[in-house]
């Protein structure tokens, strides 16, 4: 190997003039092309979060009830009964761009195997999926290839895919967005973490065999399109769900020993991260001899090996002695599992051949030193202008039928079934509330407790005014959550944008972050896991900032869980919250009108949380039959779901009282922190007297009945065709 | 009773057949590794579902091969009590317990959802708790589940009654458009000849508790446990 570098190596590793002084002036002389190929993953922004870490850190992250916050593979929250749960949401952008389907399917991959190294039994899956417009050259596609990776990798390995969520937007024409969460259950007192504990402790390599795929994925995810991102396609790593089954069971069944030091997925920057970021957390060293790991194909370089980003590989650190019983357990599940280094007390990474030195570098300078930018952040000189409504030159509709029936059928609205069928959403005998509802609930088997789960962003009110939008990504999951009847305990963060490089971004960024950090802080919810995506844009188009939420709630008395259909004509229906004439920011606004444009709605997070405890009250009393957030489409499609949702398709008459507020905003309007609920109809005082105890008044909407929805007069449509233009429309737009 | 669970490599509904099995019908249940090359005291096996070896090739094509199988099959020919649910009924048919195979769904993709099945033969140790044509409503999850065989293997399942199930809708008419996956007549689950061997698409694990899935399944669990107390 010549270790001579040049400055075109320098560039194509990404790394800056800056950044390679620096590099010198740690090692005290020129990198070789190992060394210079590890920092440039580990100081990619990928690996290192350094445009965002001094924003990241405004977030909280701490609460009682939080046994792991961000910083490892996933975050642990306590969910009693001596059982934790593990969670984190992270993106496959652009390799789900470049190769759909490999793309999205090590994007479930990864993510699964991040959680089951801290011990956990993967339980559910769920994906937040964000195309370019419905009639874009490439969505349809996308689509397809995308659908069948997460459903074919889910599948296989047996984890259900039970929720998640679908937008298409033409501002991710040219960068889909791909963010996959996993779940898991673990024994609070069994958690493992990535830790390189214990001077002379061997490392143990696991899993599938080294090839020459996804070498340099981190520092592709780092960069933007320009026109042919398809070139890069040999940085797309390919998935085997099969192999990850086997290394699931096989690790599962390993940590019922004691033998188990330290465990890492080899992620993004492969072994090179798993081992720093392992020997970083145990404040050790580690070395590691490259001519060991069990390579799949002839002739590749130590480079090739420590930057491969092959899939279904692990890292273990295990008890001197015990290299035996682990590998056997490995073995035995058909695994390669093979002693390739150890650790160190000198706080080194130190690659061999044999026994030849090929690199050198101090961990803490891969971890420690990265370089943190602090970017420049500029509010963007289209913000005041986008954000420019004059609602009278609205026109109002003449036929609101056909509103509410062009509402239900968009594409962003529709039913998405032609989505979840695909995904085994049973698996495991666990899923309460199937797709398609607020949130996925799922039993915890041994308990008499369920978890809520939910992912959620509206990222045209994030671009709109992404403060607000921020904010408002984490009180609608948390409403989601409420609404099936579970209490919030904490969410993971998928943080898509542009390129940070650029000052709006950065401002949009920072903007969003304060957002969230406002919602968190009032409604109590820590930030325990998540990840940024920078760089999402082509050829100097980004998508709009999309802060994705995953959010995971409990639900104490499994019997106690709630979904949002109607259920018995007779019922009341009630509206908990506060309607204004809002339609800032509103998919009416864009389906109908064509318009992205005005304030998104306000939002009043001491409100929210209010309704969000009168609602929980409410369940806990047995009275609430059912629940449903109202969010895009407003009031009217929140109704519509209701009755489509509804075993019998059950209508309801509603008449609403707002007077003083256009009857467009009334129905479509997107006012924050309004929960549908239903209640039996000697319960309305009981209900009235808990919201009264939060000092709110519940406005009497109507009641279920028939096979009609009717409001005001206005809007008196069969619940069949509700039904029709809901379910139709996504398979005409795909065929 | 004593049930026996195969766990293939890749096996995924082994813990739910465990979990229905053993918590919900109080049966003793064990899991039996695939290369067991014995299998004792058992009354009852179920090849569960999953995607054993991948589904590489095709699904069930590398299981019928594991040790195991060898076992299973000679169980079954001494009259033991078989039940192959989605993979399971896959490597019934590649193993030869079961005729005819099940190929790619006619929509090419797999699908997940509740159907509606008529119970075709109530006359079966695996149906008699249900009455004769009943509709019940139970999940499949599968891409491939596309019953097919020649004329004459469907034209002997229908003269020995070994068809068990059928896509129908919810008042038991056998349609195309019950259909969801192209199988021949419909067809969702069969039985072995003498009747001690079922293969079914429909996972009836997965409708055993009324808090998930309903409670339609549980007939057929009813009917072996309480089959094997009948002298």
């Amino acid at each position: 190997m010549t270790d001579h570098i040049t400055t075109d190596l320098i560039v194509q590793h990404g790394i800056t003039e800056d950044e390679y002084d620096k590099i010198v002036g740690i090692l005290g002389r020129e990198p070789n092309l190992v060394e210079l190929g590890i920092f440039s993953v580990m100081w990619s922004e990928h690996c290192s979060y350094k445009s965002s870490r001094i924003h990241l850190k405004n977030l909280p992250t701490e609460a009682p009830h939080v046994i792991q916050g961000p910083g490892e593979n996933a975050g642990i929250v306590d969910i009693g009964n001596g059982l934790a749960v593990v969670f984190k949401i992270e993106s496959h952008n652009h390799p789900s761009y470049i190769e759909p389907y490999q793309g999205a399917a090590t994007g479930v991959g990864g993510i699964l195997r991040d959680i089951f190294t801290m011990g956990a039994r993967p339980i559910a899956l769920l994906n937040s999926l964000r195309f370019g417009s419905i009639d874009h050259l490439r969505t349809r596609s996308l689509l397809k290839g995308v659908v069948a990776g997460i459903a074919d990798y889910g599948n296989c390995i047996g984890v259900p895919t039970v929720g998640g969520e679908v937008y298409f937007h033409e501002s991710y024409n040219g960068n889909c967005l791909v963010n996959a969460m996993a779940v898991g259950i673990v024994k609070k007192d069994k958690i493992f973490k990535g830790n390189a504990s214990g001077v002379e402790n061997p490392v143990v390599y696991v899993g599938s065999r080294t090839g020459r795929d996804g070498i340099h994925g981190a520092t592709m995810a780092s960069d933007i399109f320009g026109e042919g991102g398809e070139e890069k396609r040999p940085t797309v790593q390919v998935g085997d769900p099969f192999i990850e089954k086997l290394l699931l069971e096989a690790c599962l069944e390993v940590f019922k020993t004691e033998y188990i030091v330290g465990i890492q997925d080899m992620g993004a920057a492969g072994l090179t991260s798993s081992s720093v970021e392992m020997a970083s957390r145990g404040g050790n060293g580690i070395e590691l001899d490259v001519s060991l790991v069990p390579r799949r194909e002839e002739g590749m370089i130590s480079y090739e090996i420590m930057l491969s980003e092959s899939q279904e590989r692990m890292l273990v650190v295990v008890k001197k002695g015990s290299e035996r019983e682990v590998t056997g357990i490995f073995h035995k599940w058909g695994h390669d599992a093979k002693v390739i280094g150890v650790v160190t007390g000198d706080g080194c990474l130190r690659l061999k051949e044999e026994e030849k030195v090929i690199a050198e570098i101090p961990v803490k300078a891969l971890i420690e030193d990265v370089p943190i930018y602090n970017r420049p952040i500029q509010k963007p000189s289209y913000q005041n202008k986008v954000q420019e409504l004059n609602s009278k030159d609205i026109e109002t509709p003449h036929d609101y039928n056909k509103v509410l029936l062009q509402l239900l059928s968009s594409p962003n609205i529709c039913s998405m079934e032609l989505v979840y069928r695909q995904y085994d959403h049973m698996v495991r005998t666990d899923t309460l509330v199937l797709p398609g509802s607020d949130a996925a609930v799922l039993r915890i088997k041994g308990t008499n407790s369920a978890i809520a789960i939910t992912t959620d962003c509206n990222s045209r009110y994030c671009y709109l005014d992404p403060f607000t939008g921020g904010a408002i990504a984490v009180a609608e999951a948390a409403r989601n959550l409420v609404s099936v009847g579970s209490r919030p305990l904490a969410l993971t963060d998928c943080l898509n944008f542009g390129n940070p490089e650029r000052p709006e971004i950065m401002w949009q960024f920072k903007e969003c972050i304060s957002g969230m950090r406002e919602a968190c802080l009032k409604l109590d919810i820590p930030v325990i896991s998540g990840n940024v995506s920078f760089y999402n844009e082509t050829s100097g188009k980004s998508i709009y900032p999309t802060p994705t939420i995953g959010m995971v709630g409990l639900i104490d008395d499994i019997n106690q869980h709630i979904t949002h259909s109607f259920k018995n004509e007779g019922d009341i229906v009630l509206l908990i919250g506060r309607t204004e004439e809002e339609l800032g920011g509103s998919e009416y606004l864009k389906v109908v009108h064509g318009l992205e444009c005005g304030m998104p709605p306000k939002l009043n997070l001491e409100m929210d949380k209010v309704i969000q405890n009168v609602c929980l009250d409410a369940v806990k009393a047995g009275i609430i039959k059912s629940a449903h957030d109202c969010s895009e489409g407003g009031l009217a499609v929140t109704l519509a779901e209701c009755s489509i949702s509804s075993n019998d398709g059950l209508g309801a008459d509603i008449t609403v009282p707002w007077h003083d507020i256009r009857y467009d905003a009334v129905l479509f309007g997107e006012s924050q922190s309004r929960i549908v609920v239903c209640v039996a109809k000697e319960d309305v005082g009981k209900f009235m007297s808990i919201s009264g105890r939060y000092g709110i008044m519940p406005i009497v909407l109507g009641r279920v009945t028939g096979r009609r929805l009717r409001i005001n007069g206005l809007v008196d449509v069969a619940v069949d065709e509700c039904k029709k233009a809901w379910k139709g429309t996504i398979e005409e737009y795909l065929q | 009773m004593k049930f026996g669970i195969i766990v293939f490599p890749g096996s995924n509904c082994d813990h739910d057949c465990y979990h229905v099995v053993k918590h919900v019908f109080g049966q003793e249940t064990e899991y039996i590794w695939h290369k067991e090359t014995e299998l004792k005291g058992f009354d009852c096996i179920i090849l569960p579902g999953g995607f054993s070896y991948g589904d590489y090739l095709r699904p069930g094509a590398i299981a019928r091969f594991s040790p195991v199988m060898r076992e299973v099959v000679a169980f079954a020919k001494k009259g033991g009590t078989v039940l192959g649910i989605c993979n399971g009924f896959q490597v019934l048919t590649e193993v030869g317990l079961l005729p005819g195979i099940l190929m790619r769904n006619k929509t090419l993709k797999f699908v997940c959802g509740f159907v509606y099945v008529k119970v075709e033969n109530n006359q079966t140790v695996f149906t008699k708790a249900y009455r004769a044509g009943q509709v019940i409503k139970i999940p499949i999850a599968h891409a491939d589940g596309n019953y097919f065989a020649d004329e004459q293997t469907v034209k002997r399942l229908e003269d020995n009654n070994q068809i068990v199930f059928s896509y129908s809708t919810a008042d038991g008419r056998i349609t195309d458009d019950a259909n969801p996956n192209g199988a021949v007549k419909n067809i969702a689950a069969i039985m072995s000849k003498e009747g001690n061997v079922l293969g079914t698409m429909p996972h009836p694990e997965r409708a055993c508790e009324s808090l998930i899935g309903g409670e339609d399944g549980i007939g057929v669990f009813d009917s072996i446990i309480g089959g094997a107390e009948i002298p």
